[in-house]
């Protein structure tokens, strides 16, 4: 019972966040400054988020070293993407790089 | 050229599709971890069906076993999410025109990638008219694809002992990443990037993923600054 009150608390602070800020900003007048500063959004929270996971990767632990596949495998992920230009590929390919990295380092 | 709205809906499941690769080992991993650590199969699927915030999803479900209080747990989905008033502040001005029955489940299904992808469609020149059709594709896709790995996660739970050891979670990384680079076409989105990188890092030490948002705010600020000294990013074509 408890994990469902869980839910229902969680499902109303994602909603709360996500669709009355669509609906009321969608109602304010725009500049034209405001939206095109609105471009840099996606890519600025994306490396926000993986950044941090790729330095951190037990989530306190600063890990600059080749011992830190998500690190390796994150710049070579970074060279796919700019490379290939695909994402497929680019998750396909690094994906597959990490596992064997880790394989053959021994981390799994 | 105007695209229809089943021309729109297919292209943004297409889009997408890429995106789901990247996206099922991490429902995998949330089902399998949602049922080892104690949560009931009905739970972990109802989560991924009425929450549905993928990173949300696994806070709660590592805080929920390490005991914290219910009220703990949902404040810091709401920090989490708060990212998620920055996506829907840059969609909004696209999708003003639409009623409630479009807002209210385009709102729903906002997520990460499915941001990115329309945010980007948005602002590719043409008629915008139907492209709301493209976001509905696109959520739909990630949403149906989001229950069917957690459901398979949750199945896989009880034969993996340990899932989080595979490290499957760089799975969210390199699709990121994917998505990401080619973004980055000029100085100012560069700047954008990498300020928001750099400042994130540096944040990690904060509580509740504050970082994440003190973050992304700098490298929007980076990528403005950038912009007004070079002025060499191209003007909108779209209306």
């Amino acid at each position: 019972m408890n994990e469902w009150l869980l839910i229902l608390g969680m499902m109303l602070v994602t909603f709360g966040v996500r669709y009355p800020v669509m609906l009321l900003v969608g109602k304010l007048p725009m500049s034209d400054r405001v939206v095109r500063a609105l471009r840099y959004v996606p890519p600025a929270v994306l490396a926000a988020i993986i950044v941090p996971s790729m330095l951190y990767p037990d989530g306190q632990t600063f890990d600059l070293s080749l011992q830190n596949s998500y690190l390796v495998a994150g710049v070579v992920g970074v060279i796919l993407a700019w490379r290939t230009r695909n994402l497929l590929l680019t998750i396909v390919l690094g994906m597959g790089f990490f596992l064997l990295y880790r394989a053959v380092f021994g981390l799994i | 050229m105007t695209a229809g709205p089943r021309q729109e809906f297919i292209a943004g499941v297409r889009a997408t599709l890429p995106l789901e690769i990247g996206a099922a080992p991490f429902g995998i991993i949330f089902g399998a971890l949602a049922v080892t650590s104690g949560m009931s199969p009905a739970a972990a699927q109802g989560m991924s069906l009425f929450v549905f915030a993928g990173a949300s999803q696994f806070i709660g479900v590592n805080l929920l076993a390490a005991g914290t209080a219910l009220p703990v747990i949902v404040l810091t989905t709401f920090v989490v999410n708060l990212r998620h008033a920055l996506y829907a502040a840059t969609l909004a001005p696209h999708v003003r025109h639409l009623p409630q029955r479009w807002l209210a489940p385009l709102g729903f299904w906002l997520t990460d990638e499915s941001f990115v992808v329309v945010a980007n469609h948005y602002n590719e020149p043409g008629d915008p008219r139907h492209r709301h059709w493209f976001y509905l594709g696109s959520a739909l896709l990630m949403y149906l694809n989001w229950q069917l790995w957690t459901l398979v996660g949750i199945i896989a739970g009880s034969a993996i002992p340990d899932p989080t050891r595979w490290g499957l979670d760089f799975a969210m990384i390199v699709t990121f990443i994917g998505m990401i680079i080619p973004t980055i076409k000029n100085h100012p989105m560069l700047a954008a990037v990498v300020t928001a990188g750099a400042v994130a890092a540096l944040a990690n030490p904060l509580p509740n993923k504050f970082g994440l948002i003190l973050a992304a705010l700098c490298g929007v600020a980076a990528g403005v600054i950038v912009e007004a000294r070079r002025g060499e990013v191209k003007p909108e074509t779209a209306p």
